[in-house]
């Protein structure tokens, strides 16, 4: 607990004569949470950045197959000849996209800012269990991004073996070029990732677990932080395996190991590998894979939970049944990764097993969606834009999700496999949606990043309808591609007169990503005038019950000034009332956690 | 069609442009007022009104997408399990419209109707156990009915067995084209390994030799199917993952090099027969319409389009995924065996070398 010490003088321009702090302590290699929460932020906004525009790239090809542009060759280079992309560079595209979309921007862009900047000011402490810990994480986060950026630059292209990189393409450089340089770069990233995820992740448990101020039970925490709190265990859980296959993937590619390769003949000449299984990669990958999907997912509800609470000025609907599907949907998110290899050649009675774990982990899902609906029921609505993303989180996860019944059917999935009907599926349950909920939390947690300052909340508003339209714009319509037997990473449907007509389709989902990523830039500009010129809305801006709000507007090192405060209820008291139907503080919709309980109030046992 | 999107697609940036550019000075005019930052009752009620606009949105583009892409769905199913399958597809999305429908109406409708006014009260409703054990249930049951259906089917999809006097073919993968090896007179594959493949002998594929069960195997590059009888697919890859896609017949199974998948269906229409089938005549005459405007374009690859099944590559496997397939060709009985008839067995075509 290195930063338990209380600073009882926070007088304004005065930090340097209590901490010594240096530019370099201060902005660079900084053990504050907050900061290192805003050094995950932006370096995951600017990945996020790269990731969507590369999408943007490859949809052009998909609408206008083989036609030139100027951009193509400006980004692109010689790999564009002409201006025409080149089908090695679609690939690369797709699975650089992925992996950033993925890991960089919704893991630690994501969990990264919002574990550390609310973990230790929701709970009450002074800061995470290890500041030490917490910054090699950033850092280590910030190597792995660079390494990943660095890799698109090397001669043969980058990793191109979409973002599961499967063997034996991703393993043999015979296979594809980008399986060279490339693939190495990107191991290698991944292993830094994965080393910077499991230290921030171990900190924030044991965080939560010891460092609750007084008062603040485990039943009494905020949503947020029990979605922090679960997501950095099935971290944990998992994260370690996906290691364990890329440092096997390693062996295989520079020792002449056969962990999953076999049998195999490639230009003129039979390989070495005896015995190995790509299967065997398959589920190595995919037991960190599916728990991903939840560990960029579940951040993303919580902060939904927080934000539509505060917003709709009501409690959420359902907290203990909120907490159970957490733990429901964090459990059965590690045994359900089966259904991703449905027809691997895998035992088909393990496929048998696998739907059946899969369609459970329908019933919490359906729960929570549930729970939000009745959060809005008799709410009294304020829509900031944290309030609007957190709607469309909801929207996009019921018609993402819906989906996943088709896909998790072994049968159902024997045809849509591998088409555009699971890129429309995921793309909707958790990349939009856990984009909706970065947004959210942005807009909402703006003012404690930026000492006090707020975005512009029209510019909020233009965002994000722009983007609800444009999101489904382009994933609905993709549906309907998928079922037409569209495979995915395919560089173009010319080759097949069958999917000659679903040009016109391609097209439409193309304008509307160049229009969802031209809207994006709003936010950009939003994001960085706000920082410097966004005004200052007073300390409790959304008048919210929790922790975060009773720190002061500079941040000090430390959090609180003097005391941390004491919890006397849970996080969700606004608009209670006392059985003759007054608030219970006269006046205001909203209790904070720090108000003790009042005379003739009912603490109730939620 | 082009040009026309892409000036539509100007044409909206720069009216959103316009609009920001002016929200922004609306937004520079009330500057002092504190409660610019955070939303008004007038912002709540604007918000609302969208929010009902957005569920009509929704609805819109579900039914857009229906009313003109249900067209470029595939075709009824060209194999016997395949019935079924459609059956159980169409009731999972009978159902996934329900909720869809009920759910995004409630999620949309609430923050409509319930948008903020100054003074209102919310209701402090946290709990209702009744409430919350009903929307566990729900899914529970209806979950439970499509697991079942769901298994079943998939358990008589994947028994792959010798019964019914199947047809064994292999179905062999490389980067980035297929073969069909058929089994020939004795209905068995002769053992194989990528380790026997002798490019200077023409023996592609491996095939042991001195395995008399391989002399009498046939290798093509066209894969012939009789209609109504069972085939079981062996497959094979000889580098990297393929995935043999077969999507009118429903039919999908990796090709993993170093072992050995299988997959099995009954064909149940002929080539021609689907060539009859209304909705492929429509399909069919719509893509010839689009590939005759561009042959008077000019552009390669637009001679007129007929129908026939396909074997495609769903695994993503290098440079050239996006075409590595194969024809199908589903005919009667008789057909098939003159044509297979007409093709060299692997110990003709191995002996003129020795």
């Amino acid at each position: 607990m290195s930063a338990a010490h209380a600073v009882v003088d926070h007088g304004h321009d005065d930090h340097g004569h209590h901490h010594k702090e240096t530019f370099i302590t201060k902005y660079i290699f900084s053990q504050d949470h907050k900061m290192i929460a805003k050094q995950y932020l932006i370096t995951g906004l600017i990945m996020g950045f790269i990731g969507i525009a590369m999408s943007i790239l490859f949809r052009m090809q998909l609408a206008w197959p083989g036609e030139s542009f100027p951009i193509f060759e400006a980004v692109l280079g010689k790999w564009a000849p002409d201006g025409v992309m080149d089908a090695d560079i679609y690939l690369a595209l797709v699975t650089i996209h992925g992996t950033i979309m993925v890991f960089f921007v919704l893991t630690a862009g994501l969990s990264g800012t919002f574990s550390n900047l609310l973990i230790p000011l929701q709970i009450g402490a002074r800061d995470m269990a290890s500041g030490f810990l917490n910054m090699v994480s950033y850092w280590l986060f910030f190597l792995s991004s660079v390494i990943m950026v660095c890799s698109l630059f090397v001669e043969a292209g980058p990793a191109a073996a979409g973002w599961t990189i499967y063997p034996p393409l991703s393993a043999i450089p015979m296979a594809q070029p980008g399986s060279g340089a490339g693939m190495t770069l990107w191991l290698v990233s991944m292993a830094i990732f994965i080393a910077s995820s499991l230290l921030g992740s171990l900190n924030y448990v044991v965080t939560v677990i010891n460092l609750r101020t007084k008062g603040m039970s485990m039943t009494r925490l905020p949503l947020t932080i029990w979605a922090f709190f679960v997501t950095a265990i099935i971290g944990i859980i998992s994260f370690p395996v996906l290691l364990s296959a890329a440092l096997l993937m390693v062996m295989d590619r520079s020792f002449g190991t056969s962990f999953f390769l076999s049998d195999i003949f490639i230009q003129g000449e039979v390989l070495h590998y005896q015995g190995g299984s790509p299967v065997l990669y398959e589920h190595l990958f995919w037991f960190l894979g599916h728990p991903e999907v939840y560990i960029v997912l579940l951040p993303a509800l919580g902060i939904t939970s927080e934000v539509m609470s505060t917003n709709a000025r009501k409690p959420i609907f359902g907290y203990r049944a909120m907490v159970a599907s957490i733990l429901a949907i964090a459990f059965l998110s590690t045994i359900v990764w089966g259904h991703h290899m449905f027809i691997s050649g895998m035992n088909p009675f393990l496929g048998s097993v696998f739907t059946f774990t899969t369609l459970l982990i329908a019933i919490p899902s359906a729960v929570k969606a549930f729970n939000y609906i009745t959060t809005l029921w008799k709410g009294n609505l304020q829509m900031n834009p944290g309030m609007l993303f957190s709607i469309g989180l909801v929207s996009t996860f019921i018609t993402g999700g819906l989906t996943g019944i088709i896909l998790g059917d072994s049968t159902l999935d024997i045809n849509v496999h591998d088409t555009y009907f699971v890129v429309a599926h995921f793309h909707l349950v958790m990349g939009i949606s856990a984009l909706y909920g970065l947004f959210a939390g942005v807009y909402h947690w703006f003012p404690k990043m930026f000492h006090g300052r707020m975005m512009n909340k029209n510019l909020g508003y233009v965002h994000f309808w722009i983007t609800a339209v444009c999101a489904y714009g382009v994933f609905f319509p993709m549906h309907f591609v998928g079922m037409a037997g569209v495979p995915r990473r395919y560089y173009q449907n010319t080759a097949f007169p069958m999917f000659d007509e679903l040009t016109n389709v391609q097209i439409l989902m193309t304008v509307f990503a160049i229009i969802a990523a031209l809207a994006q830039l709003i936010f950009i500009y939003n994001f960085i005038s706000s920082i410097f010129y966004g005004r200052k809305g007073g300390l409790n801006p959304w008048k919210s019950n929790t922790l975060e709000w009773t720190t002061p507007m500079e941040h000090i090192h430390g959090n609180w000034p003097g005391e941390i405060p004491h919890v006397h209820r849970w996080a969700y008291d606004y608009s209670k009332t006392y059985e003759n139907g007054e608030y219970i503080i006269a006046g205001q919709d909203f209790v904070p956690q720090t108000v003790p309980l009042q005379d003739n109030e009912e603490e109730m046992h939620h | 069609m082009t040009t026309v999107l892409i000036l539509t697609v100007l044409v909206l940036v720069g009216i959103a442009i316009w609009q920001m550019t002016k929200i922004f000075e609306l937004s520079q005019l009330r500057a002092d007022a504190i409660n610019g930052l955070v939303a008004s009752d007038e912002d709540n009620k604007n918000n609302g009104y969208l929010m009902f606009a957005f569920l009509i949105f929704i609805y819109g583009i579900t039914i857009f997408s229906f009313a003109k892409y249900s067209k470029v769905l595939l075709p009824s199913a060209a194999s016997a399990h395949g019935d079924n399958y459609d059956t159980l597809m169409w009731v999972s999305f009978a159902i996934i419209f329900f909720v869809q429908t009920i759910t995004q109406a409630l999620l949309h409708y609430f923050a409509y109707k319930y948008r903020g006014e100054k003074g209102k009260k919310a209701l402090f409703f946290a709990d209702n156990d009744k409430l919350e054990f009903i929307w566990t249930i729900i899914p529970v049951i209806v979950l439970a009915g499509l697991i079942i259906w769901g298994l079943y089917s998939w358990t008589n999809i994947m028994d792959i067995n010798e019964e019914d006097d199947p047809i064994v073919i292999e179905l062999y993968a490389q980067q980035f084209n297929w073969t069909a090896r058929y089994a020939g007179d004795d209905n068995v594959l002769g053992d194989a390994s990528v380790r026997l493949i002798d490019i200077d002998r023409a023996n592609v594929l491996g095939i042991d030799e001195a395995d008399p069960n391989g002399q009498d195997d046939i290798i093509v590059k066209e894969l012939h199917l009789p209609v109504g009888r069972k085939v079981n697919f062996n497959m094979r890859s000889q580098d990297v993952l393929h995935s043999a896609y077969m999507p009118h017949f429903r039919a999908q199974m990796n090709c993993v090099p170093g072992m050995i998948t299988q997959f099995s269906f009954t064909p149940i229409k002929t080539t021609e027969e689907m060539r009859q089938d209304p909705e492929v005549v429509e399909k069919v005459k719509r893509t010839n319409k689009i590939r005759a405007e561009w042959a008077a374009e000019g552009r390669p690859n637009s001679e007129p389009w007929e129908f026939d099944y396909v074997l495609l590559c769903n695994k993503i496997c290098g440079k050239s995924h996006y075409n590595m397939q194969m024809k199908i060709i589903v005919e009667s009985e008789e057909d098939y065996n003159k044509w297979l008839a007409e093709q060299k067995t692997f110990g003709e075509s191995m002996s003129p070398a020795e």
